[in-house]
């Protein structure tokens, strides 16, 4: 087994890993910078945070987009779920191919096809244009990411605890809940956070299916972004990639520190055994 | 059927058929409408106002006369054959950036792994929106790349790389590295190191031992990754808009310009539609792919 790197593997890593964060690097450092000029230093400053922070439309956007990512999350990972479930364990049904079909379908779309389709969708039954049709359309397109997330744990679930438990005179319902649930918790958890990621980060299918008053933080970041490069949005920006990393981080952490728990429980186990 | 059971299987197949299915068939149906000043902008609409016969009439109305405008108008073609070549290009240059670094990962010491496996990833969480906006800060004309190589005296003029296709090459790979790294890193990290230490033993040189051994049974990867970069590259509207010029025609920005701008409902979903048919294929093989590599594991 190799301990150490050897030159060509570390050549690699630094240059592939220089390519990857590099560019978001040069972003939060200019985001300190006094200048107005983005490419030129002009001394250490916070003042464009500060502009960020009182511009209202930013934070009505950044609101907005929030409450939608929370709510078309939470129903994608129950609609995803329930999906899964299906996908796995209900065995065969009328219009089986069709439903796998409609779960795999969305997944490689292309975004202005599926934004498109949606609003079409949502013109032709009069529905008005606004927070719950962009929370619909991120939905409808999470859940088929969280139903595979979900479907890959259930798949390697062990069946017969939940056969015990219906032998010990659970109902089925009450055996998912008290059984299988807690066992494919972490992937329902995973599932949520990229419903949650992916709807943040949805400019497209956003923008198709937005309306007046409902400006996504994605949709008003392009809308600058298109004007060029500024120290405002280098500052919102250093905002967004901290608060991802602190949540990537963290929920590595968690996860690692779940791991080494149940490896723990796994030892104690068979040691008592 | 108990109750139960259906009210699972019914409750996401009907929110996909309704929010997936019905919007494709709407997609076709205007497809093969008219465009007309109104609202919505294209006739006929189907309605049961006038009855059987009033639907029967509306359907009589629908042809193909935006299809006929893309196969007319070369601009469409174009469009077309310059996202397969856009994708396809930039694919191939992924594979070459990812496969060395997944190669390193997988020959690191075990508990740098997991390190590197959330580096590489950690990057694809943040907004794909800032990410294309830090290179337009490199690449444009008095960005921080053409400052550099001015510095260093390797150019006197600013290299015109922003608002070129070269430009959207460069987005689009370090948009979907992760992509392309994933799979390579799992197929690489499988392989049995005992088969390496034979190849040596039996007076096999490296590079033939990467040859013969690691790149045949990395080839899965290989594949996989291909496709999760290559299909939905050729839709990318986001990097052309932004990092290519407006001679870079590619066909995600062409439906938006074509719905956003000219207002053209009908055209819109005619470009979806072949744009659909056209990813068909490489969808197909990368699900076949997918099935067959699922079966050999398991």
């Amino acid at each position: 087994m190799i301990r150490r790197f050897n030159m060509f593997n570390l050549t690699s890593l630094t240059f592939g890993l220089a390519f990857l964060y590099l560019p978001l690097l040069l972003v939060v450092i200019y985001s300190f910078n006094d200048s107005r000029l983005v490419t030129v230093w002009g001394g250490f400053s916070t003042k464009w945070y500060g502009i960020v922070l009182n511009n209202d439309a930013y934070l009505e956007a950044a609101w907005i987009t929030l409450r939608i990512a929370f709510v078309s999350a939470t129903l994608a990972t129950v609609l995803g779920t329930l999906s899964a479930v299906v996908m796995v364990r209900a065995g065969s049904f009328p219009g089986r191919t069709l439903f796998s079909g409609m779960i795999f379908a969305p997944l490689v779309m292309p975004e202005v096809v599926t934004g498109l389709s949606l609003l079409l969708l949502f013109v032709a039954i009069g529905l008005d244009r606004g927070f719950w049709t962009i929370t619909i359309a991120h939905a409808t397109f999470s859940m088929c990411y969280a139903s595979v997330v979900v479907s890959s744990r259930l798949a390697s679930f062990d069946r017969s605890l939940e056969d015990a438990a219906l032998d010990l005179g659970c109902t089925p319902l009450s055996a998912f809940r008290q059984v299988t649930l807690p066992v494919i918790a972490p992937a329902v958890i995973s599932a949520w956070l990229l419903s949650f990621t992916l709807s943040l980060d949805d400019l497209v299918i956003a923008t198709f299916t937005s309306g007046p008053g409902s400006t996504t933080l994605p949709m008003k970041l392009y809308s600058s972004v298109r004007l060029g490069v500024s120290p405002e949005i280098n500052a919102l920006s250093t905002m967004l990639i901290g608060i991802v990393t602190a949540g990537v981080i963290a929920a590595s952490l968690v996860n690692r520190r779940q791991e080494r728990r149940q490896q723990q429980d796994h030892r104690a186990a068979t040691a008592a055994a | 059927m108990r109750t139960s059971r259906k009210f699972l299987i019914l409750t996401p197949y009907l929110w996909l058929g309704l929010f997936f299915l019905v919007p494709f068939l709407i997609v076709i149906k205007i497809a093969l409408s008219d465009s007309v000043t109104a609202s919505p902008p294209y006739a006929p609409t189907f309605s049961l106002d006038e009855g059987l016969a009033g639907l029967r009439a509306s359907f009589a109305q629908l042809d193909f006369e935006n299809f006929l405008w893309l196969a007319e108008d070369g601009i469409y073609l174009k469009a077309y054959l310059n996202s397969v070549k856009v994708a396809a290009i930039a694919t191939l240059l992924t594979l070459m950036i990812g496969y060395p670094v997944a190669y390193a990962m997988a020959k690191a010491p075990r508990d740098w792994r997991k390190t590197l496996l959330l580096l590489v990833i950690l990057p694809f969480w943040t907004s794909f929106l800032i990410r294309i906006y830090a290179w337009i800060g490199i690449l444009k004309n008095e960005g921080f790349l053409n400052l550099a190589l001015m510095k260093l005296g390797i150019i006197d003029q600013p290299l015109a790389i922003m608002h070129t296709e070269l430009a959207v090459y460069v987005g689009i790979v370090y948009s979907y590295l992760p992509f392309m790294i994933l799979p390579l890193y799992a197929s690489l990290e499988r392989i049995d190191g005992r088969l390496l230490e034979a190849a040596e033993d039996l007076g096999c040189g490296a590079l033939a031992a990467f040859r013969q051994i690691t790149l045949p049974l990395s080839l899965p990867g290989v594949v996989a990754g291909c496709f999760l970069v290559f299909i939905p590259a050729i839709g990318e509207f986001v990097i052309p808009d932004l990092l290519g010029g407006s001679g870079t025609l590619m066909i995600g920005k062409t439906l938006w310009l074509e719905f956003f701008s000219n207002r053209d409902w009908g055209v819109a979903a005619a470009v979806a539609i072949v744009l659909l048919t056209i990813l068909i294929v490489p969808i197909v093989l990368f699900q076949r792919h997918q099935q067959k590599h699922q079966e050999e594991l398991g």
